[in-house]
């Protein structure tokens, strides 16, 4: 691990100044994977500004219905908030599905977000990887890569990236349409969270719009008033990264659909935004074959690698099951 | 870089020198000498490591020095109050949930924050229903919650009726 | 003649517990050297094969706190003689990835670790050779396989019987490449007083270290004490001595100061051996009523290009099942990988995996249930050595389990049975280990208030010999425990062998029962009966196998049956639930050999279901290396186990009637796993571990 100097500020404001002047620098939460990616030498940080104690750790009620949770709440607090749970269970399930106990006691929702892929060439600085290491390669793509994307990699040119995004909680928020707060050296903005992650494109090795010295202080969930739920296909039965998983919220009468929010995780380097699907299902049968159909309309655009073509089916397979199950509940 | 602090462990406390690089494990392995938490990945993904912070079980290979200010850091030494085993360190030795023994104290710790989160009403990947306000930890409760903790000698379905026993007598476990 | 039981077979706590579960009993980095330690970290070689054509570790040795930076150049000469993956910085030249190329020792760990990314190392690298096949040209039959197995055994003609045979089996079975992964890391603390060295180490027997280190540093065995009381597990990875020992040893004496070096997760996928991977072609040949007139069992894995270690894979399959021909061979390759070593039940684990499945295949292809297959091809006689067995109960084994389990009515077609949206299926497997005895040196001796003191170079990495022998020596010496006091773990202690091969109870136990014996007669013939107030101490042992050995087939014996559930939608798999009953001979520790039993048969589940070393074919490197990476079963991953053995001690196999039971746990399990995920959907995958995209591959989905 690389040497460097740890700072605390007063306040998020302080902090978010301190690292302005810091451009090697690095906030630092939980650390539970910050800390692990400067034990490998990946994140080589020359200052920590510690914002574990900055940012809220409260969870409060938006006047629509909503939530808004503090950036510094630890995942296992947010997934066992009764609100979250009756009102997000999706957020929840989600949560508790990644990592281990002591893990999600740690890690802050801001910190989620913002964790980095486990690629394997990615956590092994002696490898190539365009994202830790822009144009020296892309080792997965011919390489090891049964658990990477399959959705809007980069396959060719000095951005070549088939990481995937790691985290389960940003795939249940995208689903539910959350906004990121954050607090840069210019203010304050807002960002949906659809728009925070990105794909790789030409430059792999920027996960996310954020810039140098913005701190995500708060994520704010619009109220969500239909069954919602969150489904995990991983190589163990816990305490591993999803193969493929499944954010989904629907909104049933009558048998028709009227309202569908789907997002994906493990299949691409951002949590992945179901939308072909979720428009082909809006006002049509709440059917197992229009789940199926709707499915393929958006895993036909699919690009899967050598070895993880298994994806494709698996997706499919987890949006119709889930889909069926909400359509369960709402029952 | 070295700094300065003062780390409260098992109920006392001791100023130390640490770089800021150090981590809590390595801190207390390799400053403090305890060895109740051990190293098994050095990267949150065994469990070894476990202790308590402020009551919560949290992985110390992750957690670096500077950052654990005043919390009270318990491990499973120092759960052992007044030098007598803790229910769980019995109950461990009694469904002999272990074999090596080098995960263990991670376990034990682990354990201790499974039983501290069903109290508090936390659900698990495996709760039914998260409208439920009591959390039964039952058998398959045990081995989600638990499954953070590596062993390779696979204790697995001894530790189950270890923590299962501490359970029951502690009212989380119908 | 077996010892009259009182404390032996009883299920006794571990009288190491208490400390292990409060985190005080002192692994090897935990032992008090005495002096402040410095610490050691590696560079590693980031090509497969080649040559170091620079290394300039100036900038490291500048760095604060950096006691001294090894290399080739300046690292302590060697003496010959050595397993050639032990001289460690004794050349320029690279044989596989992740060879150490220099050594960092410094004042804390947090600079020994930064420094290594301080040293520079460029090298002339070759393309690497990692991947593996059946059909490489290359392929060469070793002298001999491990254990001092033949490496072919052919008997009668088995291309004949197959062509002649109503029903025939031909598959081929792989397993990857596995690491045994221990969760204590493999740890050497070197401490040098003159040419005196002393190691507090992690190792599964100390002897065998002190054997290496003398050797490669021109001492006598006497001027090296390798200690190692509680060691974090191992599976055989600490079997044999490794680089990390002589590392330390030599930077200790550079720096003249108690080293350490633990090694880091990652690392312990180069450095301390691995599984080979297996292809393992299998051909069984029977009549219609299931009577196997041929078998073949036809056997692929690597070794590395520097060290040969040939896992003998196909040797269960010569004792296992009556056949008048069959055959069983092992070919090699050569490839720029890290040496493997042996791992949990070398050979059967892998070798039973592919058997156990052909058996399957063959009840599916004959319409036969599979313990009936089994039992009509129970030999009466070991079947190529043509000797009686000691003592064989697999019949038994399986027939009881089959009624614990809830067999009978199994419905022998596959995909028939679901719940919600599992796909459930059952499945069976034997297992099985050989019984060995090895040469071990023990001393016993009591004071005048009739306390004993039991000394032996054993060691527990998590077997329960602490407790076991304790028991064995309370018996033998008609006392109770708590007049025992034993020591283990200390090459300062009467010479016994390893922990390994399931022959730790066995040996060491037999030594102690013996040398009890002697120490009672002799307080009998020359103190009638009493104890002299400066007490008796009498030294003792066992000279390796016993009378029997040679004529008599001695293994252990086993049946695993499984339920298995797979989740139609995703393939992911689940046991919820196994029985197992083994014939192990006397049941020492019944608690801790439970354990045993458990753990071997859980790691099978994990071997079955997550285990997998991947390797990049072009750069050369295990890419899973480490915890998250590899996966191992976690607590959810294993169900509920139904454990119980045959009361029926082994009165050939040594003086405790005992078998062994720390590796047959795990033979078998794999295979019992597949076979019912076979039963449950209906499909084959031969190629472990069975991960959810198999599902898919399998249905051509994917």
């Amino acid at each position: 691990m690389r040497e460097f100097r740890y700072e605390q500020a007063p306040d998020a404001a302080g902090a978010v100044a301190l690292l302005a002047g810091a451009p090697g620098g690095a906030f630092l939460g939980g650390g539970t994977n910050l800390v692990d990616l400067m034990k490998l030498g990946v994140a080589t940080p020359d200052v920590l500004v510690d914002v574990r104690e900055l940012t809220s750790r409260e969870i409060t009620d938006l006047p629509d219905g909503g939530l808004r949770i503090g950036a510094g709440v630890p995942n296992a607090d947010l997934a066992a908030d009764r609100r979250v749970r009756e009102r997000f269970p999706v957020l929840s399930q989600a949560l508790l599905a990644g990592a281990s106990g002591q893990l999600r006691n740690r890690a802050t929702t801001g910190g989620n977000l913002l964790q980095r892929t486990r690629c394997g060439y990615f956590t092994d600085v002696t490898k190539p990887c365009n994202k830790r290491a822009p144009g020296s390669g892309c080792g997965a793509l011919e390489g090891v890569h049964r658990n990477h994307a399959i959705l809007g990699q980069t396959l060719e040119g000095p951005g070549t990236c088939v990481a995937t995004h790691p985290s389960d909680m940003a795939v249940a928020m995208l689903a539910v349409d959350a906004v990121v707060r954050v607090l840069g050296p210019d203010g304050e903005r807002a960002v949906p969270i659809a728009e925070l992650h990105r794909l790789p494109g030409d430059d792999p090795s920027r996960d996310t719009t954020l810039r140098h010295g913005e701190l995500i202080t708060a994520i704010d969930l619009p109220a969500l008033a239909f069954p919602s739920r969150y489904r995990k296909a991983r190589e163990r039965a816990s305490f591993a990264f999803a193969l493929v998983s499944v954010a989904a919220a629907l909104r049933v009468e009558d048998g028709v659909v009227r309202d569908v929010r789907l997002a994906l995780g493990g299949v691409a380097h951002k949590p992945w935004r179901v939308q072909a699907a979720e428009q082909a299902l809006v006002g049509g049968p709440a059917t197992e074959e229009a789940f199926a159909a709707a499915a393929r309309a958006e895993l036909d655009a699919a690009t899967p690698l050598r070895d993880n073509r298994f994806k494709v089916p698996l997706a499919r397979n987890l949006v119709v099951r889930t889909l069926l199950d909400l359509v369960e509940v709402s029952r | 870089m070295d700094t300065e602090i003062t780390l409260r462990v098992d109920g006392a406390a001791h100023p130390l020198t640490v770089d800021t690089r150090t981590t809590l494990l390595d801190a207390l392995r390799e400053r403090l000498r305890n060895t109740s938490p051990k190293k098994g990945c050095d990267h949150g993904q065994c469990g070894a490591c476990t202790v308590l912070l402020d009551g919560r079980r949290v992985n110390s290979c992750l957690v670096l020095a500077v950052t654990v200010g005043d919390a009270e850091v318990t491990t499973s030494d120092g759960l052992a109050a007044d030098g007598q085993p803790h229910r769980l360190h019995r109950s461990f030795v009694e469904y002999d949930a272990f074999q090596c023994g080098y995960c263990t104290p991670g376990q034990v710790c682990s354990a201790m924050g499974v039983l501290a989160e069903a109290r508090a009403g936390w659900p698990s990947a495996v709760t039914g229903d998260l409208d439920d306000a009591d959390v039964d930890l039952t058998d398959a409760e045990i081995r989600e919650r638990m499954s953070g903790n590596l062993c390779r000698c696979a204790a697995y379905a001894n530790i189950v009726p270890a923590v299962a026993a501490v359970a029951q007598a502690e009212g989380v476990r119908r | 003649m077996t010892t009259i039981d009182r404390v032996v077979g009883a299920g006794v706590d571990r009288i190491d517990g208490p400390a292990k579960v409060r985190g005080t009993a002192p692994y090897a980095y935990e032992q008090d050297p005495g002096e402040p330690i410095a610490h050691l970290a590696v560079v590693q070689s980031t090509v497969n094969r080649g040559r170091v054509t620079r290394l300039d570790p100036a900038r490291a040795e500048a760095m604060t706190g950096v006691l001294t930076v090894l290399t080739p150049d300046n690292a302590p000469r060697l003496a010959e003689g050595l397993a050639s993956d032990l001289p460690v910085l004794q050349s320029l030249d690279v044989a596989y990835q992740g060879q150490v190329v220099a050594a960092v020792v410094a004042e804390t760990s947090e600079i020994a670790r930064a420094a290594v990314g301080a040293v520079l190392v460029e090298y002339a690298a070759e393309e690497p050779d990692v991947v593996l096949s059946a059909d490489r040209q290359d392929l060469y039959a070793p002298e001999q396989v491990n254990a001092g197995f033949a490496t072919d055994s052919i008997i009668g003609d088995v291309d004949q019987a197959l062509g002649a045979a109503a029903v025939t089996v031909d598959a081929t079975y792989e397993t990857p490449t596995q690491h045994n992964n221990p969760i204590e890391m493999h740890t050497s603390m070197a401490r040098w007083d003159g040419d005196s060295l002393t190691m507090w180490d992690a190792n599964q027997g100390p002897h065998t270290i002190v054997n290496d280190l003398a050797k490669g540093f021109g001492l006598d065995r006497g001027q090296v004490r390798v200690i190692s009381p509680y060691v974090g597990g191992a599976f055989g990875s600490k079997a044999f001595t490794h680089p990390n020992q002589m590392l330390a040893a030599m930077a200790a004496r550079v720096v003249a100061r108690t080293v350490v070096f633990e090694l880091s997760r990652q690392q312990m996928f180069s450095l301390v051996g691995h599984r080979t991977p297996t292809i393992q072609r299998v051909r069984l040949g029977a009549d219609a009523d299931g009577r196997l007139t041929a078998i073949s069992h036809e056997v692929v894995e690597h070794t590395a290009r520097i060290m040969e270690f040939a896992e003998q894979t196909a040797t269960p399959t010569r004792l296992m099942y009556a056949a008048e021909n069959r055959r069983t061979t092992h070919r090699l390759a050569r490839l720029d990988v890290p040496p493997p070593t042996i791992m949990r039940a070398p050979g059967e684990t892998p070798g039973m995996f592919a058997l156990e499945s052909a058996m399957d295949e063959l009840a599916a292809a004959l319409g036969m249930d599979p313990i009936e297959l089994r039992i009509r091809n129970e030999p009466a006689q070991d079947p190529e050595r043509h000797v009686p067995w000691s003592s064989r109960h697999l019949v038994e084994c399986l027939r009881t389990g089959a009624e614990r389990f809830g067999w009978a009515g199994r419905d022998l077609r596959p995909r028939k049975r679901t719940e919600g949206r599992w796909l459930v299926g059952t499945g069976v497997a034997s297992a099985t280990y050989p019984t060995r005895r090895r040469r071990a040196q023990c001393r016993i001796s009591v004071d005048g208030r009739g306390r004993y003191t039991v000394e032996i170079d054993g060691s527990d990495i998590g077997t329960g010999a602490w407790t076991a022998l304790s028991q064995i020596a309370a018996d033998a010496l008609a006392t109770d425990l708590g007049s025992i006091e034993l020591h283990i773990g200390d090459s300062r202690l009467p010479r016994a062998g390893g922990a390994g091969g399931s022959t730790g109870l066995a040996s060491w136990g037999s030594a102690i029962v013996l040398t009890a014996r002697d120490l009672r007669r002799r307080l009998d013939d020359e103190y009638g009966g009493q104890l002299p107030a400066d007490g008796v101490s009498v030294d003792g042992g066992v000279e390796g196998e016993g009378p029997h050995a040679k004529t008599h087939s001695m293994h252990a014996f086993g049946a695993h049956l499984v339920e298995v559930r797979v989740d139609q939608d995703t393939g992911e798999v689940r046991v919820p639930r196994a029985t197992s009953v083994y014939d192990g001979g006397t049941i020492v520790n019944a608690k801790t050999a439970r354990s045993q039993f458990l753990g071997g048969f859980s790691m099978g589940v994990s071997m079955a279901l997550h285990e997998e070393s991947l390797i990049d074919p072009r750069l050369g490197h295990y890419v899973n290396h480490d915890l998250a990476g590899y996966h191992v079963a976690t607590n959810a991953d294993i169900g509920e186990l139904d454990i119980s053995w045959l009361d029926e001690p082994d009165e050939l196999a040594n003086e405790l009637g005992l078998k062994g039971i720390g590796e047959i746990g795990i033979t078998g399990a794999a295979a019992a796993v597949a076979n019912a995920y076979w039963h449950a959907t209906g499909l084959r995958v031969r190629d472990l571990p069975i991960t959810p995209d198999k599902y898919f591959r399998e249905l051509d989905l994917a």
